[in-house]
């Protein structure tokens, strides 16, 4: 390089400017970059005009309980959450599901110490509701589940919990990221256990083997 | 604190060989000339695989494509078109023995990209799920189960692998377990380029150390100098099935590999160097892995860089690895 710019000295007026406006560039880029990278990321997607969009997986549509029964045409007939919940009387206390016995039997429930209706909305069990009282619909979800996890979302929101798929050069594709409870059951988060898969056959596995040891 | 280059394996030279030593050998040249040189001593120190892959062109030589292979020069020395003819004779070829249609590219580093990973080791199950798109992802053999990535389970607590065990089979999480994957680190100071007789392994522009399949000889000087255990050695030639190869393959990573090679993991540069996400990465169930290029400042690893604590394995070692894992607090 200093070779170069010793045989031609002009080169050098060449590389600054090349090298300042290269700079500048850089700062506005990275400066539209924090703009939309401070924010949460919306639930759905946060589209750039330049860059390809990071997506995140909608989380689950608004339930409905099965009556177990199947309309004329085999289809299971589902009524929603609201048919029962408008008449019935919300119960604030409840925060376990093992005594569920008119209805939601074998629910599995660990979340905590919360209570039913600190997700469920009292108001309209067809939504969820944040802790102020604004309600949320349940393809929302990730809303409700930041508002209590703050570390995990800020994790989240910068890539380092959840996962995704797709492009780590968003200039080059776009990326999707899983929703909370594509991993989490909102009624019991804690991570399933799991059988591992493909057990390595090969001859070295554990570091500091004996020397010699080899079995050829 | 042991010193790296005391770990390094001795000169290879016992036989009537023109090298001067391991690391002292010079570039290696257009005509291969060094490379061949290196070949015959090597039979002298290495055991009998090592010993008939250095045969094996010579006794193959009747085959127009053996011969094409064993002319080759060293991808470094190769011009675009060159480049062109071998990767169309390597896809010919893997139609040939493997009855598939792939296709061979050779994506170059990004300008101005260095890429680093980490792992969240609160996060790893240990459910291996890694290890196994790996082991698709780049047409691992399939009998071995190779892969580029070997997971540990440790003792909470400890960092010591010599406890570890990497065949566990049980339901993971165990309450009393963490669980470490180990892969290439991509050294900044590679000590298996250092070993390599050859020159057949090398750092990239963008911080993955590549090896050139049709140039290494096999000496395994590069498996012995990594304190990772990150290098795998094609005892035999890879078998899998035409239907499960990854037809979207290059030069310098997952094509599939000679027997009597060394191979590693290049965080999928076939993928990474297109933008894309490392196979390994995608395939996590947990999210705990993170991937990007150091050098944006605004990208995630440089934000677990900024805001966890990370460490590096065997730091003392001072290889600067470009794979960090941590915890969470
Ligand atoms: C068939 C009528 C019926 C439908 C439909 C129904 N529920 Fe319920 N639900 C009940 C009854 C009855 C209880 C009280 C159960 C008990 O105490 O044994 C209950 C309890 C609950 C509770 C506990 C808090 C409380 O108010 O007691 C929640 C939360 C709840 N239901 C949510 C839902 C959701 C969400 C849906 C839609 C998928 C739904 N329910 C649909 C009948 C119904
Ligand atoms: C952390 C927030 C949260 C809490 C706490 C919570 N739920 Fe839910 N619940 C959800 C979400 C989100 C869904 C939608 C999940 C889906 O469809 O995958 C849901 C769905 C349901 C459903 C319908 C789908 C199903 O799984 O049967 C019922 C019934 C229900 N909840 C009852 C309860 C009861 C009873 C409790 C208390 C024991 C409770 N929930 C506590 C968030 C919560
Ligand atoms: C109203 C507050 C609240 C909301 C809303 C909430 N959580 Fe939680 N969550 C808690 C509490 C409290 C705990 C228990 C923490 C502990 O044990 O230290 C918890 C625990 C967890 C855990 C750890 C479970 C374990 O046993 O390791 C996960 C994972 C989790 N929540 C995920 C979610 C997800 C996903 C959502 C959204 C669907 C959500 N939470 C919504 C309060 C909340
Ligand atoms: C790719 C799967 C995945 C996704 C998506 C995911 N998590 Fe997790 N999360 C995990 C795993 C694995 C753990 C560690 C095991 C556990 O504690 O269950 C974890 C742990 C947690 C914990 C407990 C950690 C602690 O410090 O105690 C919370 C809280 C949590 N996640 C919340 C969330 C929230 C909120 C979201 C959505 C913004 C989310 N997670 C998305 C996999 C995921």
């Amino acid at each position: 390089m200093s070779r170069l710019l010793k045989k031609h000295p002009g080169l050098a007026w060449i590389a600054l400017v090349v090298f300042t406006s290269v700079c500048s560039l850089a700062v506005l880029w990275a400066q539209k970059n924090r703009s939309t990278t401070a924010v949460a990321p919306a639930v759905k997607s946060e589209a750039k005009p330049d860059l390809h969009p990071v997506t995140i997986k909608p989380g689950p549509p608004t339930p409905r309980l099965d009556t177990g029964l199947k309309d004329p045409h085999g289809k299971p007939i589902t009524v929603a959450c609201s048919t029962c919940h408008s008449t019935t009387t919300p119960n604030a206390d409840r925060k376990t599901a093992h005594d569920l016995v008119q209805a939601h039997r074998g629910l599995s429930y660990a979340h905590g110490n919360l209570t039913c209706l600190s997700c469920h909305n009292a108001k309209d069990y067809d939504t969820l509701h944040l802790a102020d009282g604004r309600s949320v619909a349940f393809p929302d979800v990730m809303t409700l589940c930041a508002q209590c996890h703050g570390t995990a979302m800020r994790d989240y929101t910068h890539g380092s919990h959840g996962g995704m798929t797709g492009h780590w050069d968003l200039t080059r594709g776009p990326r999707v990221k899983n929703n909370c409870v594509n991993c989490h059951d909102p009624h019991h988060p804690k991570f399933p256990l799991v059988k591992p898969v493909l057990p390595p056959r090969d001859r070295i596995s554990v570091p500091k083997e004996p020397a010699g040891n080899d079995k050829h | 604190m042991p010193d790296p280059a005391s770990e390094k394996p001795k000169t290879p030279c016992s036989g009537n060989c023109s090298c001067a030593g391991g690391n002292t050998t010079p570039p290696a040249s257009a005509n291969g000339t060094t490379r061949r040189a290196v070949l015959k001593g090597i039979g002298a120190t290495l055991g009998i695989a090592a010993y008939a892959k250095a045969l094996a062109p010579l006794t193959e030589l009747t085959k127009q494509t053996s011969m094409d292979e064993f002319l080759q020069k060293h991808y470094k020395e190769l011009s675009k078109d060159e480049i062109a003819t071998v990767l169309k004779r390597l896809t010919r070829e893997t139609k040939e023995q493997y009855g598939a249609d792939v296709t061979i590219n050779d994506p170059k580093p990004i300008d101005g990209v260095k890429f680093g990973y980490a792992l969240n080791l609160s996060i790893c199950n240990g459910c291996r799920k890694c290890a196994e798109a790996c082991h698709i992802e780049n047409n691992h053999d399939r009998p071995s189960h190779q892969s580029y990535i070997r997971v540990f389970e440790m003792t909470k607590g400890s960092m010591d692998f010599e406890k570890a065990n990497a065949h566990y089979d049980h339901p993971v999480p165990q309450p009393d377990k963490y669980y470490m994957p180990v892969q290439c680190q991509q050294c900044e100071h590679p000590p298996c380029v250092d070993v390599c007789p050859v020159e057949a392994t090398w750092k990239e522009k963008d911080g993955i150390v590549v090896v050139d399949y049709n140039w290494c000889i096999g000496c395994r000087y590069c498996e012995a100098a990594c304190p990772y255990h990150a290098r795998r050695f094609n005892w035999q030639k890879p078998q899998i099935p035409a239907a499960e190869i990854n037809p979207v393959q290059s030069y310098l990573s997952n094509r599939i590999r000679p027997q009597g090679v060394m191979e590693k993991c290049t965080f999928c540069l076939h993928r990474t160097r297109n933008g894309r996400l490392p196979a390994c990465l995608e395939a996590c169930p947990t999210g705990a892995r993170v991937f990007g290029d150091l050098n944006d400042p605004n990208s995630e690893i440089r934000w677990v860089l900024e805001n966890k604590r990370v460490f590096v394995l065997k730091e003392e070692l001072g290889l600067k690895p470009q794979f960090f894992y941590f915890f969470d607090e």
